[in-house]
């Protein structure tokens, strides 16, 4: 399939070719259309570009750099790697800039309260963070699994001032955890925002938080051509919901020269099911405000993925990479438990730099397919978080006990 | 919309003739059990339901409320799946054909047996409307109008923020009634006043010959009669359900006397819309 663009989408009604929609109940309907409003007008006001450019710079530290990785270059002996810093940010994970741009809307919108879902805690601490700094209140929906496997990111929560509600419903992870911020909200429709961590639910998240994320690639662009006076050959990410990686992808998606390359959460193995790699072994449905793959029984019913990552561990994921897949502009690739945990020490032995396990799926594809390439490949993988959240599961993983 | 009279046109003309409300009873399809499920369903109409809404299991049912969900977990882990749920509509349909019957849930289980084969089974088992939560007007395309082309009704939730711009959308391609949801909330949350039940059933009444039903937080054969003073049927579903589970063991299988207790309580919220306006 040939396109102009890759980049136009989504169309006035929220699709990604069949992907994308507006899936919810009628009572959320008319908030999710007030949010499309608010949000076009936004885009085009320099007064909301200003704020935005001022918070990501002062408070969250941007521009994150892009670091060449010459110790782990050297060791794999092809490719020319390059880390994008995303860990370097406030909070340590891409998620903040997301949460900046949803607050700042918020802001605009008169709300007043604000709720979340959170995996690996990543996105909940970036939300309560942003509700600290503008002083709103801010109520965080993480399953009781997860609770017990981010104990350091569940008291940095309530270190700042968020309420964190345990979700004991369903299979007590990240989609019952957006379950529950979806019932919160139906409930408190006249003063809540809910602010979204990937790109998923109804439209117009996806492409809302894309947008937010899309700093990330528009920085590499720059630094890539400041650095080597070119644009880089492959771009590698992981993939939960896919915000970090669509941050990085969308704006090269016409740079046809350009390869993508996403890692899910192969979990114990994609054969053995329990797995999170919803484009790899799942199929289209419908969860969550819209239709993307997602991993199912025959009967439609909804199958718990599992990562030793909490952050990738849901069942399904953004309805723009559903659709780069089906058009096959990005190739979507998987990594296991114990690849990622490998990856994990090895860029915190080789770098000194220890990165999330999220992260650590895509250093695993970077480590696989690095050493194949020719040494003027320029690669870049995104850092999407830093590990110090996973020292105890990695410790648990690796029979340490702390 | 549709201009072929349906059975549930046929019930809710049956109810003005008699100049009273009608009940809506929901239970979900295969909670505790198939067996228990078929029995408690062929009881309903006895027991004074007028209109059946039957509950399609879903792994996430993001608009339900704690009941519902352990209710929908229940069947699943009891083997509920959609054939099943149309073979429930199939075995009562054999022994009723006057009481309209509307499967109630979400888009995936649907999504994934197929639109047309769903609605084509679904046809032929007796179904006679569908509800489903997560299909607003946007995404029409998707089950409303392929649902009307197959005879089918759909049923569209109007909202406390369904408001007067929105209320045409909502209230186009809609048939057989409409489902008033009067509170913004999940089911089994808190219950509306009358005055706002009333106010909110009149907007309706200005956009629409249909039937209005109203639904969400009626859990007594007061709160029913409070209903059916105003609207054309009140919905009950989660207190029903509780019912239903208090008539569980420790292993969530069916105590002996469960059908009859919950259809008692059915027909005591029979007898409270039934009197409401006596």
């Amino acid at each position: 399939m040939s396109l102009n663009t890759y980049r136009a989408g989504p169309d006035e009604h929220g699709h990604f070719g069949i992907y994308g929609g507006r899936f919810v109940a009628e009572t959320l309907m008319p908030l999710i259309l007030d949010l499309e409003k608010a949000y076009t007008a936004a885009k085009d006001d320099p007064a909301f570009k200003a704020e935005m450019g001022y918070y990501l710079s002062q408070y969250v530290g941007r521009p994150s750099k892009l670091y060449f990785a010459e110790r782990l270059t050297n060791e794999l002996g092809g490719a020319k790697i390059y880390l994008k810093r995303e860990e370097l940010n406030h909070t340590g994970a891409h998620k903040i800039n997301n949460c900046i741009g949803q607050i700042l809307l918020a802001k605009r919108m008169g709300k007043t309260r604000i709720i979340a879902e959170t995996g690996a805690g990543q996105h909940g601490v970036a939300t309560a963070t942003v509700c600290a700094l503008f002083g709103l209140p801010c109520t965080i929906y993480m399953g009781e699994v997860d609770i017990a496997r981010q104990q350091p990111n569940v008291f940095r929560m309530k270190l700042l001032g968020a309420e964190v509600k345990p979700v004991v419903s369903g299979s007590r992870t990240l989609k019952d955890a957006m379950n529950e911020a979806l019932r919160d909200w139906v409930t408190n429709v006249g003063d809540t925002f809910y602010i979204i961590g990937t790109t998923a639910g109804p439209h117009p998240y996806p492409a809302l938080v894309r947008d937010f994320q899309s700093i990330i690639g528009h920085e590499v662009r720059e630094q890539m051509v400041a650095m080597e006076g070119r644009l880089p050959d492959t771009l590698v990410a992981c993939i939960g919901g896919g915000s970090n990686a669509l941050g990085l992808f969308h704006p090269f998606l016409d740079d046809a020269e350009v390869a993508m390359v996403a890692v899910e959460a192969a979990g114990h193995g994609i054969a053995t099911g329990a797995h999170a790699a919803s484009l790899t072994g799942g199929r289209p449905g419908v969860l969550h405000g819209n239709r993307t793959y997602l991993l199912q029984d025959e009967d439609g019913q909804i199958v718990e993925g599992h990562s030793i990552s909490a952050g990738l561990d849901y069942p399904g994921i953004g309805p723009e990479h559903s659709w780069l897949h089906d058009v096959g502009r990005v190739t979507y690739v998987s990594a296991t438990d114990t690849e990622a945990l490998d990856a994990f020490q090895r860029l915190s032995k080789v770098e000194g730099i220890i990165p999330a396990l999220e992260s650590a799926h895509a250093l695993a594809e970077v480590i696989r397919r690095a050493p194949t390439l020719p040494k003027d490949h320029l690669m870049v993988v995104n850092l999407s978080g830093r590990g110090d959240k996973d020292i105890f599961t990695v410790a648990r993983e690796l029979g340490v006990s702390l | 919309m549709s201009t072929v009279s349906s059975r549930i046109d046929r019930r809710f003309a049956a109810l003005k003739a008699e100049g009273r409300a009608g009940l809506v009873a929901f239970i979900t399809a295969g909670d505790p059990d198939h067996d228990t499920c078929l029995n408690l369903l062929k009881g309903l109409p006895g027991a004074g339901a007028d209109l059946i809404e039957l509950g399609m299991p879903f792994t996430d049912p993001m608009a339900d409320g704690p009941a519902i969900q352990a209710s929908t977990l229940r069947a699943l882990a009891a083997g509920a799946r959609m054939s099943r749920t149309l073979d429930l509509v199939r075995a009562f349909r054999s022994g009723d054909v006057d009481t309209p019957i509307i499967l109630m849930g979400y888009y995936n289980p649907i999504y994934a047996y197929g639109v047309e084969r769903f609605l084509a089974d679904a046809k032929s088992a007796g179904v006679d409307g569908l509800i489903v939560v997560d299909l607003p007007p946007e995404e029409d395309g998707e089950l409303c109008l392929p649902a009307h082309a197959a005879g089918v009704n759909f049923i569209r939730l109007a909202t406390p923020t369904t408001d007067k711009a929105r209320l045409p959308a909502v209230l186009a391609n809609t048939s057989g009634f409409i489902y008033y949801v009067s509170i913004a909330g999940i089911t089994g949350a808190g219950s509306a006043t009358s005055d706002a039940i009333a106010a909110a059933v009149a907007h309706l009444r200005t956009g629409t010959d249909l039937p209005v039903a109203v639904g969400f937080g009626i859990t007594t054969p007061e709160g029913a009669a409070d209903v059916a003073r105003v609207a054309d049927a009140a919905v009950v579903g989660s207190a029903i359900v509780r019912r239903l589970e208090a008539n569980l063991d420790a292993d969530a299988k069916a105590k002996p006397g469960l059908v009859a207790d919950v259809l008692g309580f059915v027909g005591e919220l029979a007898a409270g819309v039934r009197g409401a306006r006596k």
